[in-house]
Order: C-alpha cells, then sequence, then structure tokens
C-alpha cells in the first residue's frame, strides 16, 4: 500500500517487474512532488521506459505498488489514464490519416471538438501540414505531432520516455515549454532520457536506475 | 451523458479503421482480390456443369468470405501494431469495450462491402438465380457476417499481441466459426432452393442465438484479453 502525501504527484513503492524469468525492475521506490519535474536517467535496459509504462498503466506491475495524481495505478487505471500525458518511444499515429485527422480522432476519444484539436495543431506548428498523411512526415514531424496529442488531453502529470528523441532545437523548446506548462499548474513530469543535455534546464532533480533499481539521488 | 461519449468513441474508431483500411493500398483491394479468387478458383475446379456450379455457390461464397474476413480481422489490429497505436488507443480514458465496439463496427462495415462484392461476383460467375425470398437471404447473410465479425475481432485482438499472430488466428478462429458456416451454409442453400424440409428457420435460430451468445461473452472477456 502507498503512503501517498497531498503534495506527491507520483509515488511508488517496492516496483517490480518481470518479464518470463528476467526480473527488469528489482524493488524500484520513487516520488515526484506536484509542481516538480524529475529526470530518470539510465543506460539502455535499465528498466526506464518500463516504470513509466507501469505508470501509464500499460504494464501490471509483479510486485510494488504506485499512485498517480492520487489514483492506485492498478486498482484505479481508468482514473489514472485520465490524468497522464504519455509520450512513447514510437509515436503511435496512424500513418494513412493527415494529421488533422489523427489528432481529431484523438479529440474524439477524449470527448473534446474538433477546433481543439486544430488548435493544438497550431501550436506544435504543424498547421501547415495538417492535411498531409503522416505516412510522409519526418520523425521530428512525428514527435512534434504526438506532442499535440499529448496536449490535447491537458494532463496533470507527464510521462515522458526520450522525449527529445528526433526533435530540432525548435521543438526541444516547444518540448519544455509543454513541461513548463503543467509542472507551473501544480502538475509534475517524469522524464526518461539518456542525454541529459536538452533537459537539464527544466529539470528539479534527476533520478539514475540501473539494472532495475534505482541507484542514488542526485 | 456517458453514453454519448462511448458512442462518439466507437464511432470514432469505426470512421478511423474503415478510413486507413480503404486508404492503404494493402487492405481493402487485396481482401477483396483474395475473395474474387478464391470464387474464380473453386469455379474452374468445378468445370462448366451449370447445376453444380450453382449448387456449390452458396459454399463457395462463405469460403471466401471466410478467408478474406480472416485477412481482414488481421489487419484491423496490425494497423494498431504497425506504428506502436495500440498502445495510445489503451490510453484513453473511458471504458475498454468501447475500444472492442470500434473494431467490431469498423470490422462490420469492411467485410460488409466485402461480402457485397463476393456475393455479386458469386452471383454472375455460378449463375445463381435471385429467390423470391432474398430478403431472408440476406438476412441469413447479415447474421453469418456478425457471427464471423463477432469472433473475428475477439480473436484478432488475443492473437493481436503475439508474434505468431497470422498463425495463431486461423488456428483459434476456424473451430469457433463451424456452427456460424453450417448454419449460415446450410440456412442460405435452402433459401436459393425450395427449402422443402423448412429447415431455413431453424438454421437462422440458431445463427440469431450464436451471435448474441458471443456478441455479449466477447464484450465481457475483452477488457481482459487487452489488459495490461
Amino acid at each position: 500500500m502507498v503512503n501517498r502525501q497531498p503534495d506527491q504527484a507520483i509515488v511508488v513503492s517496492g516496483l517490480g517487474k518481470r518479464f518470463g524469468t528476467r526480473w527488469v525492475l528489482r524493488g524500484v521506490s520513487l516520488d515526484v512532488m506536484r509542481g516538480e519535474a524529475v529526470g530518470l536517467m539510465g543506460p539502455n535496459g535499465s528498466g526506464k521506459s518500463t516504470v513509466l509504462r507501469i505508470l501509464g498503466t500499460l504494464l501490471n506491475p509483479n510486485a510494488g505498488s504506485g499512485s498517480v495524481d492520487g489514483h492506485d495505478i492498478v486498482r484505479d487505471a481508468s482514473s489514472v489514464r485520465g490524468k497522464i500525458g504519455f509520450l512513447a518511444h514510437t509515436p503511435g499515429l496512424y500513418d494513412d490519416l493527415t494529421a488533422r485527422e489523427n489528432l481529431r480522432f484523438a479529440a474524439d476519444m477524449l470527448g473534446l471538438s474538433h477546433t481543439v484539436a486544430d488548435g493544438s495543431l497550431e501550436r506544435v506548428g504543424l498547421a501547415h501540414v495538417a492535411d498531409d498523411r503522416v505516412r510522409g512526415f519526418s520523425a521530428g514531424m512525428q514527435r512534434r505531432l504526438g506532442l499535440a496529442r499529448l496536449i490535447l488531453r491537458s494532463p496533470r502529470v507527464l510521462l515522458l520516455d526520450e522525449p527529445y528523441s528526433n526533435l530540432d532545437n525548435e521543438g526541444v523548446e516547444l518540448m519544455n515549454s509543454v513541461i513548463n506548462d503543467v509542472v507551473r499548474s501544480e502538475g509534475a513530469a517524469l522524464v526518461a532520457l539518456h542525454e541529459l543535455a536538452p533537459a537539464k534546464a527544466m529539470l528539479d532533480r534527476t533520478l539514475t536506475i540501473v539494472d532495475g533499481r534505482i541507484e542514488a539521488p542526485r | 451523458m456517458a453514453w454519448r461519449d462511448d458512442w462518439r468513441r466507437v464511432r470514432a474508431i469505426a470512421k478511423k479503421d474503415v478510413t486507413t483500411e480503404l486508404r492503404a493500398k494493402a487492405g481493402f483491394n487485396s481482401v477483396a482480390s483474395l475473395g474474387v479468387t478464391i470464387l474464380i478458383l473453386l469455379g474452374l475446379a468445378l468445370g462448366p456443369d451449370a447445376e453444380a456450379l450453382r449448387n456449390a455457390a452458396v459454399g463457395a461464397v462463405w469460403l471466401a468470405t471466410l478467408f478474406a474476413g480472416v485477412l481482414a480481422f488481421n489487419r484491423s489490429f496490425q494497423v494498431e501494431l504497425e506504428s506502436g497505436a495500440l498502445e495510445p488507443l489503451l490510453q484513453y480514458p473511458g471504458p475498454r469495450w468501447t475500444i472492442f465496439a470500434g473494431k467490431l463496427l469498423g470490422n462490420l462495415i469492411f467485410l460488409t462491402l466485402m461480402v457485397t462484392i463476393v456475393v455479386a461476383a458469386g452471383v454472375v460467375l455460378f449463375g445463381v438465380r435471385i429467390p423470391d425470398r432474398w430478403p431472408s437471404l440476406l438476412g441469413v447473410i447479415l447474421l453469418g457476417v456478425v457471427g464471423l465479425v463477432v469472433l473475428g475481432t475477439f480473436y484478432a485482438s488475443m492473437a493481436s499481441r503475439s508474434r505468431a499472430r497470422e498463425v495463431l488466428l486461423p488456428l483459434l478462429l476456424f473451430p469457433m466459426l463451424v456452427p456460424v458456416l453450417l448454419a449460415a451454409t446450410t440456412a442460405s442453400k435452402a433459401l436459393l432452393g425450395a427449402d422443402v424440409m423448412h429447415e431455413a428457420g431453424a438454421w437462422i435460430r440458431l445463427l440469431v442465438a450464436y451471435d448474441l451468445v458471443f456478441l455479449i461473452a466477447t464484450f465481457i472477456a475483452f477488457e481482459h484479453v487487452i489488459e495490461a
């Protein structure tokens, strides 16, 4: 059972995850306070993405517990999904739909108007290619479109997995402004990274995960 | 109103699936081509005997529908997996059954379009005369398609996370579809002929019962199948 303080946006206690016989997380405990952006650093295969995927309700843990914005990630997963903005490695877009159609689909799924979707597209600087199919987009443009979909959700907690990959300088600034907006409105962000540089100014602190264990807070 | 939000999600998923399938080159064209090709090959195998062709027409049409349907069901979840779109789909708030309902509606529209082509091709290639009781025949075709789509969509979702999904889906699906195909084929054949044994009604009732039972069961089970 997680002992959550009111100002904690993310709490994880003794989290364990096993794929087959291999434990990829071994008793991970961490917390992120409201108004805080925390970096989760570590080499490839260290368990960063798995932590985020468990917090994003995409995987169930084999041990331990956690909560996001006061909701248990296993028992109250549906409420957690309503609070988070999750950006994964892969963009998760439909290649044969246009950028506008992708966002309007997301708006329909979230119960929002199409005007909000179009506004989100403008914010990420993709209004000029709104009616182009995503199949022809560069990796950076797809990343921006993923960010536009994330903005649509008005998340309280951001779970970002290598959010700066494939982004140009303008894209990095955009990503940082989105993180800043959420954190400043008493939200929180947990950002998985293997390179600190683009996020350094944004992060309040970093945690290091190695071989499924949190090493030491810095 | 929660049901309006749910219906909006169902519609959005169905619309997205139909749009992507119609736009993708590997989508509708390949599935419809497979269906028509199976009909042509069976027609060639049966030879020029008009009576034999007419007798085999119903079986050929349902066989073509089955194989083309399996391809379509696999595609419906393949679209989500290709660019990692399944995970964002699972992360939208709201009940998970709406995802299943949306996929089911999308597959139903898609397969109905495909069956229209296959039936039309079957009528032409096998020289089938349209019976007086064509509305009943249309009803049987729709009930059969619903049965195929309900089980096909469910098992495609189950197989979607497996690497061997193309092999796994037919293995799981075909045994479960035997009652649907038996009832649909026998009822269709009875309606195309004189139905002297009055057997169509019993097979139609079986189709309705089977569709209803599996519609309810798959809606209940989907959440557990797709769960993390």
